[in-house]
């Protein structure tokens, strides 16, 4: 079994990781927190305006999900693979879109009409090459995801896997990330179980419904 | 011409989400794809939305869309010669 070596949060317009908050105080608005979170975390990438809300925030709990850590350099590009999920899928940006095309439709915004293309933008900007996979259900399910991301883990060359939740609706967003790899020698690293995600995710907004 | 190119700079920006730049941080003559601003094809598609919704101005042979796009001052100079015509 794979242990959970890091974890990040972002939900009410608050960044954290492995528990702890990094910020409070930012906008409460929610394009205004984004782009204030990606200066907080000292993320410089000209793409990251371009995003979509869903991008926005996966690209910000990966930087907190591996600040400090070298994962593709320790193992390679293709050993790392990445296991997201959400209720919403991408229909935040399709209602934005939709709305564009009573005039003249926004290509910048059509690219952004499938969920997966989150899973797209954080392997660009973190140079993952390995499996990917996005899911779409009802709330975050610790005991499938954790399955699947064993499964992953399970095959040849994957080492690690960025897996949890990534969910925008209007101002309504929930984050929830962690990595698992397949080996570590920090004793502190929980086990990859589904009680240990779900405590995780709980541990600081009380439930597992993502919309609550 | 001058203030054609100041407001074509203001709405690439706005248009194309180029918030960590400036007016003043596009040069008239600097390139917009690749080695200038780095712009990509959904880029050059917003920048053809972006004539059409201020300017009423339609890219009529898609083969001609590098050299318009060369520059804001390229833009500029399409502009005025399809809005005169």
């Amino acid at each position: 079994m794979a242990v959970i070596t890091s974890y990040c949060r972002i939900q009410q317009y608050t960044l954290s990781g492995q528990g702890t908050t990094i910020s409070g105080n930012l906008p409460t608005d929610l394009e205004g927190f984004l782009n204030a979170a990606m200066k907080v975390l000292s993320i410089s990438y000209p793409k990251f305006y371009k995003m979509d809300y869903l991008s926005k925030l996966g690209v910000l709990g990966t930087e907190i999900l591996l600040t400090g850590l070298d994962i593709v350099g320790r193992y390679g590009a293709e050993g790392v693979a990445l296991v997201l999920s959400n209720a919403y899928a991408s229909l935040d940006t399709d209602r934005r879109y939709f709305e564009t095309t009573k005039t003249i439709a926004s290509p910048a915004l059509f690219v952004y009409t499938l969920p997966n293309i989150v899973t797209g933008e954080i392997c660009i900007k973190y140079g993952i090459k390995g499996e990917n996979a996005f899911f779409v259900m009802p709330r975050f399910d610790p005991r499938m995801i954790a399955g699947y991301v064993e499964a992953v883990l399970g095959q040849g060359k994957t080492s690690a896997c960025i897996a949890g939740w990534v969910d925008v609706m209007g101002e309504h967003h929930d984050v929830f990330l962690y990595l698992a790899e397949k080996q570590t020698n920090d004793p502190a690293a929980l086990a990859h179980t589904p009680e240990h995600l779900e405590k995780l995710y709980r541990a600081e907004y009380g439930t597992v419904d993502g919309r609550s | 011409m001058e203030q054609l190119m100041a407001d074509l700079k203001k709405q690439i920006i706005e248009a194309l989400n180029l918030k960590h730049l400036t007016p003043e941080d596009i040069g008239d003559d600097q390139p917009l794809f690749v080695e200038g601003l780095g712009l990509d094809s959904i880029d050059a598609l917003e920048l053809i939305v972006l004539l059409q919704q201020h300017y009423n101005v339609k890219l009529v042979n898609p083969k001609d869309g590098p050299q318009i796009f060369k520059s804001v001052k390229s833009i500029a100079h399409y502009i005025k010669l399809h809005q005169t015509a």
